[in-house]
């Protein structure tokens, strides 16, 4: 039978590594994030489940445990917040290189810098256009509840091993800090399993397993650019996923994901209670990005707005779907700020209906 | 039912616990709930908040700007969050430590004098109790039975012997509280 | 008469490449260390017979390729990192061997967080720290372990310790942590030297076996490209500028 709990974001997205059958967790405080480890420090997963949780002397040496973890073909996570997500840049770009599978969440504050400690989602494009050098993506899912933080957390290891690539989840100090009633799925046993590709020791016979991501021939790196490429064109044909809220006969689309989908929500509500025909897409997975549907939307509606707290980052994504079918107008509050519904709707309002 | 709730005070005082054991009390009565507190720096001595949601439906929104009830436990979260009180709301303020009276005559007004009560009760711990009852008694959103399962589920089961002593709180809470201005 | 068929039969083998190592041919250049650590740290590997329950971590550096030529399955770290990743592998595979080879700008230089912590941690890892006092691969720069006054290619009038801060012994401070066991200097220069080499490189994975903690291994070579010298004239300089700020022998060794 399934749990329900009332639980924090950071300690329900603990709570179900553990489930998901971790093998591994390996991270570094930082603000608003630092309950993931506390809570799994405190829940001796050792004796639990056998899951290795350790407090690493960096970002940097984190993400290069979780890398070394991942190339056991083990199960392994690391979670941060945006310092500390540009800290593992070099190594999510191993990762991607060597096309190992491994989590990071990223539970979003303000910048540049240090920034702030307060919600955001100015890590958009980072995130979406793979965040580190050379040509790669991270499959990036968008969670706007407690209980999508808790399903995602499965469904991220379910597509790093699937693909073999980094898969972050991309969440905000808002869900991460807040609580509310979540479901937890059923303990996952750890596996096993030996993948051939994983350095688990030299068996007899075969040639030992090299995991790389140097190549010193150009024509053998465009290689493994091309095979990168083609499995980016499956996720994509594969993976999108979004929630869609009253589209059938909207006149005007708004955009939003994760915590500011749920607010954008609210501010639909009150447009539809004014008479506007407004419908939304929540986009749950940014990278693959729900192209298509927002392409189609584009013929028949009248304008979209992308609502984002940051500086405009996913409209770009939004206008690139568009395609200039139609107006593709953007407003955000960032630094820390949370849009209000009414702010959104104020904002609405005057770039679609006129002031 | 749809109840969005600050409650804001010195860190120490119980004030996030007392949103969670709300919330749980909720959960235990089939409601949605939303928690969500103020963290960082600001928790380090300084003033705690957090807003919590009761909600009969799915809430989409957590973060709110205004409020159907705010509970404001010293001065700088009363002149911090009377305002954001939306009209016919309710303000609850704990009359210890304040140096003004409420100036707003739009909403609903009730003090109590919960720290004094948990003195005389020889416990100052369950001093965040006694107002979660005054609460509940001017806001009747949760049955005390549900609130006390949120407290077992909140509260540490080394700490489960207090819960008779807790529930006490919760029914003097109830007693005390008192109307300073109460719109028809 | 000797025919190179007779050579070849078993009873006149006195010496044969140890199936540790790959048959690839090494892009190391001319007299350098490196191909001699090499083999002895796999003869190691293969005198204890731990060559299929064994995992390497290569670094960026010279070493960069060590890869190919290890016979054991390994991973290519970031630069510097090969600490936390031997530190990611080891705590999910407890059981297997895990070393890591690295140069000095690796090490001692970029990744001098990732050695100390782990070697703080005590993991349970064999680190080989081969020290030649330059960037060998990237062309002869100035390394932390680069001697006072020693010519690089970014210290062209030699390594001024005022502005350039004084060549880092790493070994010594590492020694200081209580998670490393058993810490060693050592060259692989000459016949004798090599196989006192060897014979600490035993005794670490023996140790590790043990789960005793950090053992490190510091291996100081030469490098006779960026050195501009001859193998023969980089061995007799390393003897007379190395080794007397960087002494060979035993650093910590088990109580």
């Amino acid at each position: 039978m399934k749990e329900l709990r009332l639980m924090k974001g950071n300690e329900a997205l603990a709570e179900a590594a553990i489930r998901a059958g971790a093998d591994a967790y390996f991270g570094y405080p930082i603000t608003p994030q630092s309950e993931v480890i506390e809570y799994l420090m405190a829940q001796n997963t050792e004796e639990r489940t056998g899951m290795v949780v350790l407090q690493a002397e960096s970002e940097v040496a984190a993400i290069n445990m979780v890398y070394g973890a991942a190339g056991c073909g083990k199960k392994a996570i690391t979670t941060s917040s945006s310092p500390g997500i540009s800290l593992k840049q070099e190594g999510l770009s191993y990762i991607a290189g060597a096309e190992l599978p491994c989590v990071v969440a990223n539970i979003v504050r303000g910048g540049p810098g240090l920034g702030t400690i307060q919600p955001s989602q100015s890590d958009y494009l980072q995130a979406v256009k793979g965040g580190g050098h050379g040509d790669y993506k991270l499959i990036v899912l968008a969670p706007a509840t407690v209980q999508e933080t808790v399903d995602y957390v499965k469904l991220a290891f379910d597509l790093a091993f699937k693909y073999r690539n980094p898969v972050m989840i991309l969440s905000d100090g808002i869900i991460g800090q807040m609580m509310e009633k979540v479901e937890l799925f059923e303990q996952i046993p750890r596996s096993d399993k030996v993948y051939d590709w994983a350095t688990t020791g030299k068996e007899p016979g075969k040639d030992h397993v090299i995991i790389t991501s140097l190549q010193l021939q150009p024509e053998n790196q465009e290689k493994v650019n091309l095979r990168l490429q083609a499995k980016y064109k499956e996720v994509e044909k594969n993976e999108v996923l979004y929630e869609s809220y009253n589209i059938d006969d909207a006149e005007y689309v708004f955009v939003a994901f994760g915590s500011c989908g749920r607010i954008t929500q609210k501010a639909m509500e009150l447009a539809r209670k004014k008479g506007y025909k407004v419908g939304q897409i929540r986009p749950q997975t940014l990278y693959p990005f729900p192209v298509e549907i927002l392409s189609k939307l584009a013929d028949k509606v009248k304008g979209f707005l992308t609502v984002e707290m940051n500086a405009g980052q996913m409209v770009e994504d939004v206008r690139l779907a568009v395609n200039g079918k139609k107006p593709v107008e953007y407003y955000g509050r960032f630094g820390g700020m949370i849009p209000s519904p009414e702010e959104i709707l104020d904002a609405f309002e005057q770039k679609f209906i006129g002031g | 039912m749809n109840e969005e709730l600050i409650i804001a005070g010195f860190g120490g005082q119980g004030v996030l616990s007392m949103g969670q054991i709300l919330c749980y009390g909720g959960v235990m009565q089939n409601k949605e709930v939303s928690w969500f507190p103020s963290y960082g720096p600001e928790m380090r001595g300084g003033t705690a908040n957090c807003t919590a949601i009761i909600s009969d439906e799915k809430i989409s929104s957590p973060i709110i700007n205004t409020f159907d009830t705010a509970i404001v436990l010293n001065q700088p979260s009363m002149d911090k969050f009377e305002d954001a009180v939306k009209p016919g709301g309710m303000l609850i303020y704990e009359v210890n430590g304040m140096t003004r009276k409420p100036k707003r005559d739009d909403i609903n007004i009730c003090k109590i004098a919960a720290y004094d009560e948990s003195i005389k009760m020889k416990n100052t711990k369950i001093f965040n109790m006694i107002v979660i009852g005054g609460f509940l008694k001017v806001k009747p959103i949760l049955d005390i039975e549900n609130v006390i399962k949120g407290l077992e589920k909140v509260l540490p089961e080394r700490y489960h012997h207090l819960i008779p002593l807790n529930e006490e709180a919760i029914h003097k809470g109830i007693e005390i509280i008192s109307y300073e201005n109460k719109l028809n | 008469m000797i025919m190179a068929e007779n050579l070849k039969n078993p009873e006149n083998l006195v010496y044969e490449k140890t199936k540790v190592l790959t048959d690839r041919v090494l892009h190391y250049c001319p007299g350098c260390g490196h191909g001699t650590a090499h083999r002895m740290l796999a003869e190691a590997i293969d005198d204890l017979g731990i060559q299929e329950e064994t995992i390497g971590v290569a670094p960026v550096g010279c070493s960069v390729l060590a890869y190919y030529y290890f016979d054991v399955d390994m991973t290519e770290a970031a630069h510097g990192r090969a600490p936390a990743v031997a530190t990611g592998i080891k705590r999910v595979m407890p059981e297997k061997y895990v070393f890591t080879y690295q140069g000095d700008g690796d090490l001692a230089a970029i990744g001098t967080a990732e050695t100390i912590h782990a070697c703080n941690r005590g993991e349970n890892i064999l680190i080989v720290f081969v020290n030649n006092g330059i960037y060998g691969m990237t062309g002869g720069q100035m390394a932390p372990t680069t001697l006072e006054n020693m010519k690089s290619t970014t210290s062209p009038r030699g390594r001024d310790v005022k502005t350039m801060g004084a060549p880092l012994k790493i070994t010594e401070l590492i020694a200081q942590l209580p998670g490393t066991y058993y810490v060693a200097r050592h060259s692989v220069h000459t016949p004798a030297n090599a196989r006192k080499t060897k014979r600490a490189l035993k005794k670490a994975l023996e140790y590790q076996k043990e789960e005793k903690g950090t053992c490190f291994i510091e291996v100081v070579s030469n490098c006779p490209s960026n050195w501009k010298m001859t193998p023969v004239e980089s061995n007799k300089w390393m003897e007379e500028n190395m080794f007397p700020f960087y002494p060979l022998g035993d650093i910590k060794v088990p109580q």
